[in-house]
């Protein structure tokens, strides 16, 4: 509590103390959200929630997922909303989250929501994974989109693709990840032998890709729907594909801190973000939430993304990152030197 | 040099002047103690405690565990055995395996090799320890009272590894291919670019001082350029000029800049402003009696050259080098830009910490970083002791004669360097106002709409404009007062000279480094200091401490020109020193402590290293943001946030520059 007063004076800068001090409870919320989107989330949660002031704290996901870690002795943040699953299992497993089943919990899509009862996270929306396919460079190359996964290990791609680094991206985790649990991990071994072989770079970031992919650094982008539908109003010459074989996904999600002293109005934000106003709210930049029925096409993607994703198995990834990293620096980061 | 003061010039009086000064011993020996905690508190202890935590291992304690099956009824219950007794029977794990990191989970179905998900049989599991814990999918049990599962749950047991004492980490690193071979490439990376930067360099300096080329202010103007923007901007500059959409990609003959080229050729521009002033400074203390000795004994130019330029400026070729050398090494922003696939240690930092949560192994590539360049600065520091004075005081200044092909080289090549600096800073400026480059090349402000990326927006730039100022304003007072106490305290000699070794200890110090040790230093509920984590005053803190030694040595430079004398006089007419710090020497050191506000203010805007570990979600910084919005594959706004950073060092060069004009004419009216 000591530290939370001293933050508040420290931060008192620009707001008079006393008149918030009594009339509305401060919740620390960690996010990874995209910064554009936060004021309008925080707008409409505290138009109905007068009581209830959010300070966001927002960084990346890597960093995000860093910082809560080296707090774990002592917790700042009351609430996170907008990290990925992985990220909060994560946490999960280090005992840092307070498991709570919000208030109408139960509309929302199964694979949205944590296993245990009462759940310690629930989804809001998810990324899943897509190709950024540069048309004007493939055309300048005489290169052909690619359909599927399978097509990147064609060697006529080879040093065209780019895809992120799993063992620093999320995203770069989520595609490993979601091979494996399509193929069994021999196969989807195997295929990244291939497709290694292909790649020009691994980057540490997972919209990086993309955003290579649309500026012609690269050809072929492996990364997630998002940044592609951006980069594309941006006037990127990209089309975003959806391999044939499915698409790993995450989910953004939303959990409490444990030890928070605001529990309360964490339950109260929590109980909010699984709620149909908030999930027609996530919709303006996702394509898919996790309230069915809700979401309405976003321009530049498909409307049937849902039926691409994979049966992902949020646990199973989270307990065997460490040993799926293991291998997968031992067989491509030692080799990753540039060979020319 | 340290200079005490001798019993002929104490008036032999009494009682009363004796106290005077050992008054004033006191308060300086309190002002020292203050300063000297300080340097203790924000480099020695963080340092120590990641050193420790680079000792601070995971390993799975398999002797923690007991386990019983039970039979398919689920009446009888077997032996209770604990996992390592099981692992010893079965190898299941090699002992190798058993180490493990903070993210560690072995299965619990590994020790026993019979089993399947289906059948009926019950298992229990507890620890021995209350600290030995386990996962039941994602759920965290810890403690020794006895669990009972299915077999369906049993599937979903995780152990997790305990905590211990060890040099296993180091065993991991030097074990893991592509950690190890980081060492290999930053230090041959390092040593490329040094021989690079000082070859170019030397031949810069040699011509600004050697021949009567034209435009010598504007080249030193040019070639001080690279100091004033993040190590990152050559980096995003060289994607623009030879990357795959780069304008002269055809240059590099189908490689790739990504990778140790443009490691190099970044590393050459951000260095080069460092070799060059030191190498100058080197070169500008000639003595034409040599020249003149050497020309009457008719040696050959070549000749001269050798024995006399090269050995007058050997001392301060190899400081320029190891600069360079520390320099390249430690430096973060670039390898992160334009390294591509290619493992540097200080992005490895990066990687372990940011990227994988796994802070031991980033302690642990701290420790091995740190091991370059503390020995780069220790051989520096011994060569450095054995210099001696070139200039006598009966020396002639050098004065070059023109030679027309000579100066015509000299002011050919200056060209081509200068070239190449505004070259990359063009490019950026070009980047940042390009719609999408390369197919939309519009001009647009919407690159410095930076409140619409990741980064941290305008308020980024507003937090490093605030930090600079800070850094500024602190830096220099503790700085300078340190340096004071070092120079001009009467006794404590021991007390000096540990303060001394404890100023320069930060040049050896990696930005990343010290960013990490602060992470684990400050952030750590018990440390009463605990409070400053995450505000701007650990920003500042840092910021201050890794720039230390260079603003220390400036300022004893500055007091060192100041004849002793003053002190003697001051004592023998009772003057409390303060009163002589405050009325002379403050005004005569003005032009140095000016020196110290800006390079601390300019390097405030521009580091990466150690502050990107500890700014806030309120606290977030451009250098930083400039790192951030590349990463997210926003090159463009990237490029446009490094130039405000430009704009903003030469605007505070300009302010620098007329302030100390306006000041000098009231203060140093005596030189």
């Amino acid at each position: 509590m000591n530290r939370h007063m001293f933050f508040m004076l420290a931060g008192a800068m620009s707001v008079v103390l006393p008149a918030i001090a009594s009339a509305q409870t401060e919740l620390t919320v960690y996010t990874a959200v995209e910064a554009v989107d936060l004021d309008r989330y925080k707008a409409t949660f505290e138009k109905s929630h007068p009581d209830i002031k959010i300070n966001w704290v927002r960084d990346s996901t890597g960093v995000m997922t860093a910082k809560l870690l080296a707090e774990k002795d002592n917790p700042q943040a009351d609430v996170v909303w907008g990290l990925a699953a992985t990220s909060l299992l994560l946490l999960k497993t280090e005992g840092m989250l307070e498991a709570y089943q919000p208030k109408g919990v139960e509309a929302l899509d199964k694979k949205f929501v944590d296993k245990d009862n009462p759940p310690s996270w629930v989804g809001m929306d998810a990324y899943v994974a897509a190709l950024c396919y540069n048309t004007v460079e493939g055309e300048k190359l005489g290169l052909k989109a690619p359909k599927s996964w399978d097509d990147l290990t064609k060697p006529e791609y080879k040093g065209h693709v780019v895809m992120p680094n799993p063992a620093s991206s999320g995203t770069g985790f989520l595609d490993v990840s979601g091979w494996m649990q399509m193929w069994g991990e021999e196969k989807a071994w195997s295929f990244m032998d291939k497709l290694h072989e292909n790649i020009s770079a691994y980057t540490h970031s997972g919209s990086k890709p993309c955003k290579m992919a649309g500026a012609g650094e690269a050809v072929i982008g492996v990364s997630f729907e998002f940044p592609g539908a951006k980069a594309k109003s941006a006037g990127a010459p990209i089309d975003i594909i959806f391999p044939t074989e499915g698409s790993g996904w995450e989910a953004e999600a939303t959990a409490i801190i444990a030890g928070t002293a605001n529990l309360e109005a964490a339950k109260t934000l929590v109980d909010w973000s699984v709620t149909k106003e908030a999930n027609e709210m996530y919709n303006a930049g996702y394509a898919v939430v996790a309230y069915p029925g809700v979401a309405k096409p976003v321009e530049h993607l498909p409307s049937d993304i849902a039926a691409k994703m994979i049966d992902n198995d949020f646990e199973w990834a989270a307990n065997n990152r460490a040993t799926i990293l293991k291998e997968w620096q031992k067989r491509y980061d030692a080799k990753s030197e540039p060979k020319s | 040099m340290n200079i005490t003061l001798e019993a002929p010039y104490l008036p032999l009086t009494g009682k009363r002047l004796r106290q005077e000064t050992s008054r004033d011993d006191r308060i300086k020996f309190g002002l020292m103690a203050v300063i000297g905690l300080y340097l203790i508190v924000a480099l020695g202890a963080p340092l120590f405690v990641m050193l420790s935590k680079s000792l601070s291992t995971y390993r799975f304690d398999l002797a923690a565990f007991e386990f019983q099956v039970s039979d398919e009824t689920r009446t009888k219950w077997g032996r209770v055995v604990t996992g390592d007794a099981l692992n010893r029977t079965l190898a299941a794990v090699a002992e190798a395996d058993l180490a493990s990191s903070t993210d560690g989970r072995l299965a619990a179905t590994k020790f026993f090799p019979d089993f399947s998900f289906r059948s009926p049989v019950h298992y229990r599991i507890r620890g021995t320890t209350d600290d030995a814990a386990f996962l039941v999918g994602s759920t965290l049990e810890k403690g020794t009272e006895w669990r009972e599962y299915d077999s369906g749950t049993f599937r979903r047991i995780m152990l997790r590894p305990a905590r211990t004492l060890g040099l296993d980490n180091f065993k991991t690193y030097f074990s893991t291919p592509a950690l190890a071979r980081s060492i290999y490439n930053s230090v041959l990376m390092a040593a490329i670019s040094t021989v690079v930067t000082i070859s170019i360099a030397f031949a810069l300096a040699y011509g600004l001082t050697r021949s009567c080329m034209p435009l010598k202010g504007l080249f030193r103007g040019i070639l001080a350029i690279p100091i004033l923007v993040p190590s990152l901007l050559p980096g995003i500059a060289l994607v623009y000029l030879f990357g795959n959409q780069g304008i002269f990609k055809d240059w590099l003959l189908g490689y790739s800049i990504y990778g140790p080229i443009g490691i190099v050729i970044g590393s050459v521009f951000f260095t080069l402003p460092h070799a060059f002033l030191i190498i100058l400074t080197a070169l500008s203390i000639a003595d034409a009696r040599h020249y003149e000795a050497a020309a009457s004994l008719k040696a050959s130019k070549w000749r001269t050259f050798t024995t006399v330029t090269l050995p007058g400026a050997r001392f301060g070729i190899v400081s320029a080098a190891f600069v360079v050398f520390t320099l390249v090494i430690t430096d973060f922003g670039l390898p992160k830009v334009i390294g591509g696939q290619y493992g540097m240690l200080a992005v490895d930092i990066y990687k372990q910490v940011i990227g994988q949560q796994n802070f031991e192994m980033g302690a642990v590539v701290s420790v091995i970083l740190l091991v370059p360049a503390i020995l780069a600065f220790a051989v520096d520091r011994r060569m450095q002791k054995r210099q001696v004075a070139l200039l006598s005081a009966r020396a002639v200044p050098y004065v070059p004669k023109p030679n027309a092909r000579m100066d015509g080289i000299c002011f050919a090549f200056a060209c081509l360097v200068s070239f190449f600096i505004l070259g990359m800073i063009a490019m950026c400026q070009i980047a940042a106002v390009v719609k999408f480059w390369p197919y939309d090349l519009t001009l647009t402000a919407k690159n410095f709409a930076f409140d619409l990326m990741d980064g941290g927006g305008w308020s980024a730039y507003a937090n490093s404009i605030r930090l600079a100022l800070l850094t500024a304003l602190f830096g220099s007072v503790i700085v300078f007062a340190g340096a004071y106490m070092v120079e001009k305290a009467d006794a404590f000699r021991f007390g000096r000279n540990v303060f001394h070794f404890l100023a320069m200890m930060p040049m050896a110090v990696p930005g990343m480094v010290l960013g990490l040790a602060y992470i684990f230093f400050f952030n750590n509920p018990a440390n009463p200091l605990n409070a400053i984590y995450g505000t701007m005053t650990i920003l500042v803190v840092s910021t201050v401490t890794h720039f230390y030694t260079v603003a220390h040595l400036t300022a004893l430079t500055a007091l060192k020109q100041m004849d002793p004398e003053f002190e003697s006089v001051a004592a023998s007419l009772k003057q409390p020193f303060h009163r002589l710090f405050f009325r002379v020497t403050l005004p005569v050191c003005l032009p140095a402590i000016l020196n110290i506000a800006i390079y601390l203010f300019v390097n405030a805007m521009t580091t990466v290293s150690a502050v990107v570990f500890l700014y806030a979600s309120d606290t977030k910084l451009a250098s930083v943001a400039v790192l951030n919005m590349d990463d997210a594959g926003d090159i463009a706004p990237a490029a446009a946030m490094g130039m405000m950073i430009f704009y903003t060092n030469v605007a505070a060069k300009l302010i620098h520059a007329l302030l100390a004009r306006g000041l000098l004419a009231r203060t140093q009216a005596w030189r």
